[in-house]
């Protein structure tokens, strides 16, 4: 048998750089990204590029299953319908704690459900309401509300249509599609300062380098997932409640470049059901379910809980308590030995038969009853989180039996969900926008033709599937207007194609050169591989920066050590080694991971508070301080900011306005 | 490892220009290995179970063994997704069974026209803040927080 220490990827990475080709692209509009965010930008910048005018997507995978919708979804979480985009703002600033851009969120909820009409006329199937069937939501068909904004849909393809729709329209603009190049960092026009003018990745499947260059460009690759020491520290890391494909990509890029970052100390903490991360939204509020700690105690009632929201008030005390105070009872509870948290599915499914009974409805009625309701609690997880099921299967749970722990997962870091960490953009230019929140082009970075949407934009969360794809179409008609306006721009890069090639290469060189100086390739003191830096990252990040371990906890010296080793983690990065495409593919995800964690830490540093109790704690700063800005509080945002020419990182306080009253 | 590939089923997609599977998992996962015409997957525990490649593949020969450091062994879940439905199969440790058909969509694959009987709004209307779909009907799209003091 030969020695270990040579490759052992399918797809080996080329170590001689003259054989490596390099492809120049030139588009006036480049979509960075395949998820619903850049689904909904390839659809809406046709209409508003003019003819002549050229742009691209180009996605790390296939779009028909890539970003967080991948897998499909049981429920549609932004759909506003008879609500009011004003209550929707309401909704998601208690949410997250007070602070956020009421002005992106307004904007969100009044283009929002257009795009769920089109997902229904593309073939999305919309539950609805008996009486309304067949009917579309257009047609006034009712849908089947969970909660106030939340609607059930039969969404196995989910993100399998919506991509066909962006598919359909990039083919009929004659727009290009580029699938498997992963682009790894942005690039800025050698003349005009601030400005970007291009990007450069590579092809998983082949060796070559792309280099792009554009006017404009949107950058959608999603959140940050593992970040923190997983709960599943062998295979089922992979089950991350987020997709395991999220590498932090938007956040780093976007920073690189110096994009100005906000809330980046907001991370997600969700509460799912243990291990399989299978969703708890539909058990909350279509089922009604109820979760018990470990002596069957409602514990939401209890005085101590009671006592502990009123720590923070007006937040805990508001009649819908935000998710991460939540979090702060569960943990509250395990804490105090009470654990483990159940979800009592039994109680609430059985409830359902014997209010059917009660009703006077015979057996058999029954039975055909039991069986939909049995359907219904099944499709949640095989929608979206098939491997949930499979651990019901592999642990005998049958949900009307028995009741299933629920535990705070680790952390992930995104905008899109209930989380709103992520980039500062100006808002839409109209007159109720404060001065502040505006420079021209909707959903604009502060680097002059960058545009982010989806997870990359911050302060403005739960805008989930739906809200993403609205979001990447405001942002798409923004850049055609910038476009526009910046005709007689050319964007020129600063650095040659083959510079540009011996950096993307950098961890294929290293390897090579290193791979036979041991008898093992993964036992090399010359290099790391991309396997041990994110272990390494998620280790230190648990430990200091307030992962699951020590329940979220960080405090100042702490984050002083974790801050170290991110220094190392960047300082060795420059010796990570990839012997084929996909290990390269991963050597530049971690390091995506390390800045967007090293931001975080950065952000989490600054704010001398605890923002998001059940989140994560400073132990050094406990209270969510309601003090405003202006009276030298933390009611406020956090800004930072990576200046490319001088390698330094700032962080800033911002006014947060509250636009829309109480 | 979460997805496998049955080897008496797998045909390497008999060397088609894609091989389902590599094509489809996005993660960069499942990858050809063309002297045995098999796929594999080649980073286990980067696996979401998102059965992306299980649902894709035209031989039936993608599984999931689910994951060894959470799941005690014996359970099985597996899917048959046609055009307009897909049909589950889900199997207990202890051999219980339980089948479950759901829609998932209402069009025929490859049928959208994302632009046909839609608006085309002239170059003037690109300065205000509507979305194309929008320009025809826009009560909601040009709200102001004003308008629900």
């Amino acid at each position: 048998m030969a020695l270990p220490n040579k490759p052992t990827w399918e797809l080996l990475a080329e170590p001689d750089l003259s054989k490596v080709p390099v492809e120049e692209h030139y588009y006036d509009a480049l979509l960075v990204g395949g998820g619903m965010a850049a689904c909904g930008a390839a659809w809406e910048i046709g209409k508003w590029l003019q003819d002549g005018q050229t742009c691209a997507l180009v996605d790390k995978a296939a779009l028909e299953r890539s970003g967080a919708v991948a897998q499909g979804l049981s429920a549609i979480n932004t759909y506003i319908g008879e609500n009011t985009p004003s209550d929707y703002v309401r909704m998601v600033r208690n949410d997250l704690m007070g602070v956020v851009r009421e002005d992106l969120i307004f904007d969100l909820g009044r283009h929002v459900d257009d795009s769920v009409h089109h997902f229904e006329e593309w073939g999305l199937p919309i539950w609805k309401k008996k009486g309304s069937e067949g009917k579309k939501l257009t047609e006034g068909g009712e849908p089947v509300r969970t909660g106030k904004w939340q609607i059930m849909i039969n969404g196995e393809s989910y993100k399998c249509i919506v991509a066909e729709a962006a598919k359909a329209a990039l083919e009929e603009k004659g727009y290009d599609l580029y699938e498997r190049i992963f682009i790894v960092k942005l690039l800025l026009d050698a003349n005009k300062e601030n400005t970007i003018a291009g990007a450069v990745g590579f092809s998983v499947r082949e060796n070559k380098v792309h280099v792009f260059t554009c006017k404009a460009m949107l950058v959608a690759c999603g959140g940050a997932v593992n970040i923190f020491r997983p709960r599943s520290t062998d295979e089922g890391k992979g089950r991350a409640w987020y997709p395991v494909w999220n590498a932090g990509s938007t956040y780093t890029m976007c920073m690189q470049v110096g994009a100005e970052m906000t809330m980046m100390e907001n991370r997600f903490t969700p509460s799912r059901f243990k291990d399989g991360y299978g969703p708890v939204g539909a058990w909350f509020l279509l089922f009604k379910a109820t979760v018990t700690n470990g002596y069957g105690e409602h514990y939401l009632k209890s005085e101590a809980c009671q006592a502990e929201l009123q720590k923070y008030a007006p937040y805990g005390t508001a009649p819908i308590i935000p998710t991460c105070l939540r979090n702060h009872l569960m943990l509250f509870e395990m804490k105090e030995g009470r654990g483990p948290i159940f979800m009592d599915t039994a109680a609430a499914l059985n409830a359902f038969l014997e209010e059917k009974r009660a009703e006077g409805m015979d057996e058999k009625a029954l039975k055909r009853y039991w069986k939909e309701l049995e359907s219904e609690a099944w499709e949640d997880f095989l929608d979206m989180s098939v491997g949930q099921a499979g651990l019901w299967a592999s642990m005998n749970i049958e949900p009307e039996k028995v009741g299933s722990e629920i535990m705070p997962t680790e952390p992930y870091m995104l905008g899109s969900h209930s989380g709103c960490c992520g980039i500062w953009v100006s808002g839409p230019n109209e007159d109720w926008v404060p001065d502040d929140y505006k420079w021209g082009y909707n959903r604009m970075t502060t680097v002059n033709g960058l545009f982010t949407a989806g997870d990359g934009v911050g302060a403005s969360g739960h805008k989930f599937s739906s809200g993403s794809h609205a979001e990447g179409r405001i942002a798409a008609k923004s850049m055609a207007r910038y476009i526009r306006d910046n005709a007689d721009f050319t964007p020129t890069l600063a650095q040659s194609a083959d510079e540009l090639k011996e950096e993307i290469y950098k961890p294929v060189k290293v390897y090579y050169e290193n791979y036979q100086k041991t008898t093992h390739e993964m036992v090399n003191p010359n290099y790391i591989k991309p396997r041990h830096m994110m272990e390494r990252l998620m280790k230190y990040t648990d430990e200091y920066g307030g992962g699951w371990s020590p329940y979220y906890m960080t405090n100042g010296k702490l984050l002083e050590i974790a801050m170290r080793h991110l220094q190392w983690l960047r300082e060795d990065s420059e010796k990570m080694a990839a012997g084929g495409l996909h290990e390269l593919l991963r050597a530049w995800e971690n390091l995506h991971r390390i800045w967007t964690v090293e931001d975080h830490l950065r952000h989490i540093q600054f704010r001398e508070e605890s923002r998001y109790p059940g989140f994560y704690y400073r132990g050094d700063f406990m209270q969510a301080d309601d003090k405003d800005y202006d009276e030298g509080g933390w009611k406020c945002f956090v800004n930072s900011k990576y200046d490319p020419k001088t390698g330094e990182w700032t962080c800033m306080k911002k006014k947060c306005h509250k636009i829309i009253a109480d | 490892m979460p997805s496998f590939v049955n080897p008496e089923k797998c045909d390497g997609c008999k060397g088609g220009e894609k091989t389902a599977c590599m094509y489809i998992c996005p993660n960069d996962l499942m990858v050809l290995n063309p002297d045995e015409m098999r796929a594999y997957n080649q980073e286990p525990d980067q696996c979401w179970e998102c059965y992306s490649c299980v649902k894709i593949c035209p031989q039936g020969a993608i599984e999931v063994r689910h994951y060894a450091d959470i799941c005690p062994m014996g359970g099985y879940v597996q899917p048959m997704r046609g055009t307009d439905s897909i049909m589950w199969t889900v199997k207990f440790r202890n051999g219980n069974m339980k089948r479950f058909k759901f829609p998932i969509r209402t069009t025929p694959e490859g049928s959208i026209k994302p632009y046909e009987g839609k608006p085309s709004p002239g170059a003037d209307q690109l300065d205000n803040e509507l979305l194309f779909t929008e320009t025809a009907d826009s009560a909601r799209a040009t709200c102001k927080p004003s308008d629900f003091a």
